[in-house]
């Protein structure tokens, strides 16, 4: 029988693709970067050979595509060298964007369960719930969160709630599809049983659908929190980029600083994983708890 | 009318017709029963003759259209409200989520016993379908004969006199239904509870019951009513006695003559 080995199942699978990836990526950032070089160098009349060229492709300060070293180099320099409430430091930006998420992630989560619960349990709202639920995610987010944010800004409310709110309207869907399902997944006899228990629809609730609900409730959330997180950066362009990662990726596209935008695509990305990583430990502890089949 | 005489569940002139898509089901039709206290009666005939139908109708899971039936002398409806029965389904439908222990307890938390009553009576249950020591097991981690009985001392742990069982061994294999075919026996003998008890295998129906309710279909019906002779102590090997055989012989032609065959045009 084989055992578990870290180093097999894990670590050399995923370190090649790792590799395999930086290898195209500086590859590409050779190419894409070298007519600049070679435009530079006609212009000053100088003859450039590639040897020359290709080291000046990987330390340009506004490349097409930044070398992964340079944005290493700028993560390192942002989140490492620099004070976390200093306006210049990632983990200030990445910290105003993940309060939002997580705002937006709770209400949603909340609103998805309240809603999917109300659906299960009332024919009407099952009727007619159900299609503007599915509507509202027809609509693009990006058009919706400018709206969103200027009639909250008109109502008086501003910062982090509007910001939250976006969070909330995309990921309290997969809350409600994913409960829906959880909470009618109980089997007919397991339904009959309470049914013959005379038990009341609180005790069938709380006993049987609200537990049977529990995996899909994880699955829906671990979704849930990763279009948070999407959300709140979709929030944060039309705020006038004060401040957080989608402030981060606006600035940087104004004045051509990619490494910035790539070094704020790298953090959203492992805030994303760190999320979503959060969420399946709880996932696996609360199964765990119920006594699912280890 | 002595307490041991009692009538549990009558059944007049009942009915019970589905609306399908298809058209009407006649689910039951003209069934006529009295299920006395002690009883143990077990109903057999192919699929569709309504024999898991009429179950349901004395749980209240089902909802009889024409005739007039009474368990422990008031409606279905009441009896349910009562928890005056438990039932044991053709699955275990044990929660995955809680271990034995409190599968068991769940009808005991849902009816409001103390904690203390609950402890007291799973391990009385446990103990009387043989599973002392899988209390703290989880559904999965037991065999499906196990998980059976574990669902057998559900439906015992709260008081009611009215065992309802729908074919709770027609999952499991020949050897192990034997065993827990024994076992019930036991248990009625112990418990003095009124059971029906649904099943398409006639050597079961005949070695279990004191009475045998031989039912067919198209539209559901009884065909047949047997009271058996055999005596209320019965070994395995009771199975191999003329009477024993004379009852099977009887039940096998009541399900041959109520057996049309129309479905093999």
């Amino acid at each position: 029988m084989r055992t578990d080995s870290f180093l097999r199942d894990r670590l050399i699978p995923v370190g090649t693709v790792i590799a395999i990836l930086i290898a195209v990526w500086y590859v590409a950032a050779v190419f894409l970067n070298a007519p600049f070089e070679r435009d530079t160098a006609a212009r000053a009349g100088t003859e450039v050979t590639f040897a020359e060229i290709l080291p000046r492709t990987m330390a340009q300060e506004r490349p097409v595509l930044p070398a992964p070293h340079q944005v290493i180099a700028e993560i390192w320099d942002t989140t490492v060298n620099k004070a976390v409430t200093s306006k210049r430091s990632l983990v200030y930006h990445a910290w105003i964007t993940l309060s939002a998420t997580l705002l937006g992630f709770g209400i949603g989560a909340a609103l998805g369960i309240v809603l999917a619960v109300g659906i299960v349990h009332n024919r009407a709202m099952d009727r007619s719930f159900m299609p503007w639920v599915i509507a509202s995610q027809t609509i693009p987010i990006l058009a919706v969160a400018p709206m969103i944010i200027v009639v909250l800004n008109a109502i008086g409310i501003s910062g982090l709630l509007p910001k939250a709110l976006i969070s909330t309207y995309l990921s309290f869907f997969p809350v409600v599809v994913g409960m829906v399902k959880g909470l009618r997944s109980p089997e007919a006899i397991q339904l009959d049983l309470m049914h013959t228990y005379n038990a009341t629809p609180a005790q069938t609730f709380w006993k049987l659908r609200w537990p049977a609900s529990m995996p899909y409730l994880f699955t829906s959330l671990k979704v849930a929190v990763a279009i948070s997180l999407v959300g709140a950066i979709v929030g944060e362009l039309p705020t006038g980029a004060v401040a957080g990662l989608g402030a981060r990726l606006l600035a940087g596209s104004y004045y051509g600083q990619t490494v910035q935008i790539w070094s704020a695509l790298f953090m959203a990305a492992a805030l994303a994983a760190i999320l979503v990583a959060i969420v399946g430990i709880a996932h696996t502890a609360v199964l765990r708890r119920m006594g699912a089949r280890p | 009318m002595t307490s041991s005489h009692a009538s549990v569940v009558s059944a007049r002139d009942l009915g019970l017709t589905f609306n399908t898509g298809d058209g009407p089901v006649h689910a039951l039709t003209g069934v006529n029963l009295e299920v006395k206290k002690g009883d143990f009666v077990s109903f057999i005939g192919p699929s569709g003759c309504g024999k898991t139908t009429f179950l349901r109708v004395i749980a209240d899971l089902e909802k009889p259209t024409s005739g007039t039936i009474t368990v422990n002398g008031t409606t279905p409806e009441d009896a349910r409200k009562n928890r005056s029965y438990g039932y044991v389904f053709q699955a275990a439908a044990l929660y995955p989520w809680r271990t034995i222990e409190k599968n068991i307890a769940l009808p005991l938390e849902i009816m409001g016993y103390s904690k203390a009553e609950q402890q007291a009576r799973i391990a009385r249950t446990l103990d009387l379908v043989n599973l002392t020591g899988f209390g703290k097991k989880f559904p999965w981690q037991l065999s499906g004969g196990m998980q059976q009985r574990a669902s057998i001392a559900r439906a015992l742990a709260f008081d009611a006199d009215l065992l309802l069982m729908d074919e709770p061994f027609g999952a499991l294999d020949e050897i192990v239904r034997d065993h827990l075919n024994e076992q019930l026996l036991k248990l009625w003998a112990a418990t003095e509870k009124t059971i029906c008890f649904v099943t398409h295998s006639i050597p079961e129906a005949v070695y279990l019951s004191t009475k045998i309710v031989v039912m067919s279909p198209r539209p559901g019906r009884v065909t047949d009513v047997i009271d058996s002779p055999l005596p209320k102590e019965r070994p395995l090997d009771i199975r191999e006695t003329p009477e024993f055989l004379e009852i099977a012989h009887r039940v096998r032609e009541g399900l041959r003559a109520g057996h049309s065959y129309e479905e093999h045009v």
